[in-house]
């Protein structure tokens, strides 16, 4: 079990939460001009990668807010945790 | 001949009320206390803490917002729960509802907040006595230790995998559960204290 410090409620059990995958997806700007690759590519095709991670969780049990969170895929230890449309901070 | 009134009194049943002879019988021993607080005046409250109608909302009720996270304010006979960074649940004695709303909507003034009476949707458990926070540690992963969820704290988290708003107080915990789950954590907490509770003194165990 994951214990995720919501950046509101502080340290909580993972299963107080909710995943919502890769974080800083952007919308794209004009959907009507990408082909269907480009689009199948912004719906489903994410990161994968073998350690830090930046990706979204919901407190939906607690404060209800989303937030997001740099986690280590491969050892699940979390580096940082900020608000919404806060930049992903840099770590070391 | 029942009078109207008291029929209609009568058709007010708590979500709990059904448990309140097997709450008092866990409670003889004293060193547990459980109950329920039905029909508590609750309202939903959503405002950005920044604009002026939070402070006016604040000033309406006698009761600044509390903007820290995990914290209550009270004050009269209301008290003021943090649900969220722009969300908070104002809780006052069975009856205040109506007015309640009429004075936030009032001192809202036409901004953007949302006040919102959810009175039937919880109803208050009280978990109090020297064994409470035994009893939640059954089923509650928060750390209850007073050093760090004293009087004044207030979080919402799952107790026995159930949603709740949990409020500490000087003597104990209250429960905030929605109605619909209140029989479940009834039964919950009945059965998590069965090994604290005491049989009162000179009578012979009734197991």
């Amino acid at each position: 079990m994951l214990l995720i410090p919501c950046p509101w409620c502080g340290p909580r059990d993972e299963a107080e939460f909710h995943y919502g995958g890769q974080a800083h997806v952007a919308y794209p700007e004009d959907p009507a001009a990408l082909s269907d690759e480009e689009w199948a590519r912004y719906l489903f095709f994410r990161d994968n990668p073998k350690g830090l991670f930046a990706e979204r969780w919901s407190h939906t049990a607690g404060c209800r807010r989303w937030f997001n969170a740099v986690r280590d895929t491969a050892t699940n230890e979390i580096h940082a945790v900020y608000r919404a449309g806060e930049p992903r901070p840099v770590i070391a | 001949m029942v009078e109207p009134a008291a029929v209609s009194m009568a058709e007010r049943r708590s979500p709990a009320a059904a448990f309140a002879a097997r709450f008092e019988a866990a409670s003889a021993g004293g060193g547990l206390r459980l109950a329920e607080i039905p029909f508590l005046s609750q309202i939903n409250l959503r405002v950005d803490p920044k604009s002026p109608a939070a402070e006016r909302i604040g000033t309406a009720m006698g009761v600044p917002l509390p903007m820290e996270p995990g914290t209550a304010a009270g004050g009269g006979d209301l008290e003021v729960l943090w649900l969220g960074p722009d969300e908070w649940l104002v809780v006052g004695p069975d009856g205040a509802a109506p007015g309640l709303v009429e004075r936030l909507a009032e001192a809202a003034a036409g901004e953007h907040v949302s006040v919102v009476d959810v009175s039937a949707q919880r109803t208050a458990l009280v978990v109090a006595g020297e064994r409470a926070r035994d009893v939640l540690a059954h089923g509650c992963v928060l750390d209850l230790h007073p050093r760090v969820f004293g009087p004044g704290r207030v979080a919402q988290t799952t107790l026995a995998r159930a949603g709740v708003v949990l409020v500490a107080g000087e003597d104990g915990f209250r429960l905030l559960v929605r109605s619909s789950f209140a029989a479940y954590v009834a039964e919950w907490l009945l059965d998590a204290s069965v090994e604290y509770v005491t049989s009162p003194a000179g009578e012979a165990d009734p197991a």
